[in-house]
């Protein structure tokens, strides 16, 4: 480690065969920022995103948080070891929730902190109650996913991730799959956790949140950041034609 | 001789022993089923190839031979290497081992068939392959495979009659018993029909509320 960034992605680079979806790729992000990535579909931006927890690993390149090299080459044993304990310290969102269906709200969020970090049932159940109150949903704590609206279930996730303390938050597009009408709620939620100073990357598609919460915003388009900056500058005067086309299109929604 | 069905009170003992029995053997072969079931399944899907090969072995010996075939080699066959094993456990073995085989096909589809997004949701909170695969997917398999495994159960209970023959005194050898006494095979068939009759449904409704209590966890 060179610098004192929080999470940095270096020389980033992803293949399927010749197909090349990431392509150099350097990212620095200081703890409390937040950081919207941006781009068509295709761009490569969920896949950038899912690099840092290596649910799609890159490569070549690296992904560090906090000084310690997330994607090590490591023997097949320890390599799992590894990410299995670095992914207790970053939290991720879903576009489509994936909350557990055979467990309630409690079950879900209490799951991971009593298997992984020897929690007791009282201390995880006072943790669960904790996190729902703080997304609002305290009075769900004991149904099932099956019977909550699509922004109940993406808050509830998003407790169940913060049950874990995380270093950082990566969001994939946590509202794409919601009602309009439920992408408030949703984005409220992560509104206060940028209010707390959460470390928060954000794939996302909706550029009026990107502008009034973000720190900086990176636009990515065929597997490249085309260009980057805080969000008054990608907004108002982005330097590259690709970016401004895609503004376009999207802001004239 | 006409039908007379006032003998059929005076065997009631050894008819209710007779359905004791059969339902001792399906509830006990069943749970073996369920579990074996789960077993088969998971080594079937992620095992070792030193335990996938044998178990595959097995699975189509178990189902490509009769039940009654199997019965007979592990009740009188395995005697001859030494394992006197009773009866009931015999029995109990035997039709565990085969409906665990057909189980076992079912959870392996309802296994692959577990969304994608739970096990990356599972593993991003840190579980590893193993704490992801009991915690988030076999559980879920075993809920969405519960109505099609309810039928492989109904079938275990009528097949456990098929054990008769290695004198377990269940609800058939237990008709046979009465027969054998009064020479009233149709009255004793009969009873012992509506006594596998009235297991059933008792099976059945208990699989329906099984299902209604899963239905919101699903």
């Amino acid at each position: 480690m060179t610098d004192q960034a929080f999470v940095t992605i270096k020389n980033a680079a992803k293949s399927f065969g010749k197909l090349e979806v990431l392509r150099d790729i350097n990212l620095t992000v200081e703890r409390g920022q937040i950081v919207a990535i941006i781009g068509p579909s295709g761009s490569g931006k969920s896949t950038l995103l899912r690099a840092i927890n290596e649910l799609d690993p890159l490569t070549s390149g690296e992904v560090w948080l906090e000084g310690v090299q997330i994607n090590k080459k490591l023997p097949h044993r320890q390599y799992e070891a590894h990410v299995n304990q670095v992914r207790q310290d970053i939290g991720m969102v879903f576009q489509h929730f994936n909350l557990f269906p055979h467990l309630t709200v409690r079950g879900n969020i209490t799951l991971a902190p009593t298997m992984l970090k020897g929690l007791s049932d009282a201390d995880a159940n006072a943790l669960a109650e904790e996190q729902l109150a703080k997304v609002g949903l305290s009075e769900k704590i004991d149904e099932y996913p099956s019977r909550l609206s699509g922004g109940q279930k993406q808050r509830v996730a998003i407790a169940r991730a913060l049950a874990m303390k995380p270093k950082v938050m990566l969001f994939d597009e946590a509202t794409s799959a919601l009602d309009p009408e439920l992408v408030d709620e949703v984005n409220l939620v992560m509104k206060q956790l940028a209010e707390e100073h959460m470390t928060m990357i954000i794939v996302t598609h909706e550029m009026d949140f990107a502008a009034s919460v973000c720190d900086r915003v990176l636009f990515m388009d065929q597997g490249v950041v085309v260009e980057e900056g805080p969000p008054s500058v990608i907004f108002e005067k982005p330097e590259h034609e690709r970016t401004r086309n895609f503004l376009r299109k999207h802001l004239s929604r | 001789m006409g039908l007379d069905f006032t003998v059929v009170p005076g065997y009631f003992g050894i008819l209710l022993m007779g359905m004791g029995w059969t339902i001792s053997i399906t509830v006990c072969a069943g749970l073996l089923s369920f579990f074996g079931g789960i077993i088969f399944a998971v080594i079937a899907l992620y095992g070792h190839w030193t335990l996938r090969l044998p178990v595959r072995g097995f699975a189509f010996l178990f189902m490509g031979t009769p039940l009654l075939l199997q019965l007979f080699l592990i009740y009188f066959g395995l005697i001859q290497i030494g394992i006197d094993l009773p009866a009931f456990v015999a029995g109990v073995i035997g039709l565990g081992l085969h409906f665990a085989v057909y189980n076992s096909e079912l959870i392996q589809a309802s296994i692959l068939a577990v969304d994608k997004g739970q096990y990356e949701g599972a593993r991003t909170l840190g579980l590893s392959r193993g704490q992801t695969l009991r915690r988030i997917v076999i559980p879920q398999a075993v809920r969405a495979v519960i109505p099609p495994m309810g039928n492989n159960m109904i079938a275990l209970l009528k097949d456990s009659a098929l054990v008769s023959v290695i004198g377990v005194m269940e609800l058939t050898l237990a008709a046979q018993q009465a027969i054998s006494r009064t020479y009233r095979p149709f009255e004793f068939y009969l009873a012992a029909a509506f006594c596998y009759y009235i297991i059933n449904l008792a099976l059945e409704a208990g699989l329906r509320r099984l299902e209604r209590r899963i239905a919101a966890s699903r």
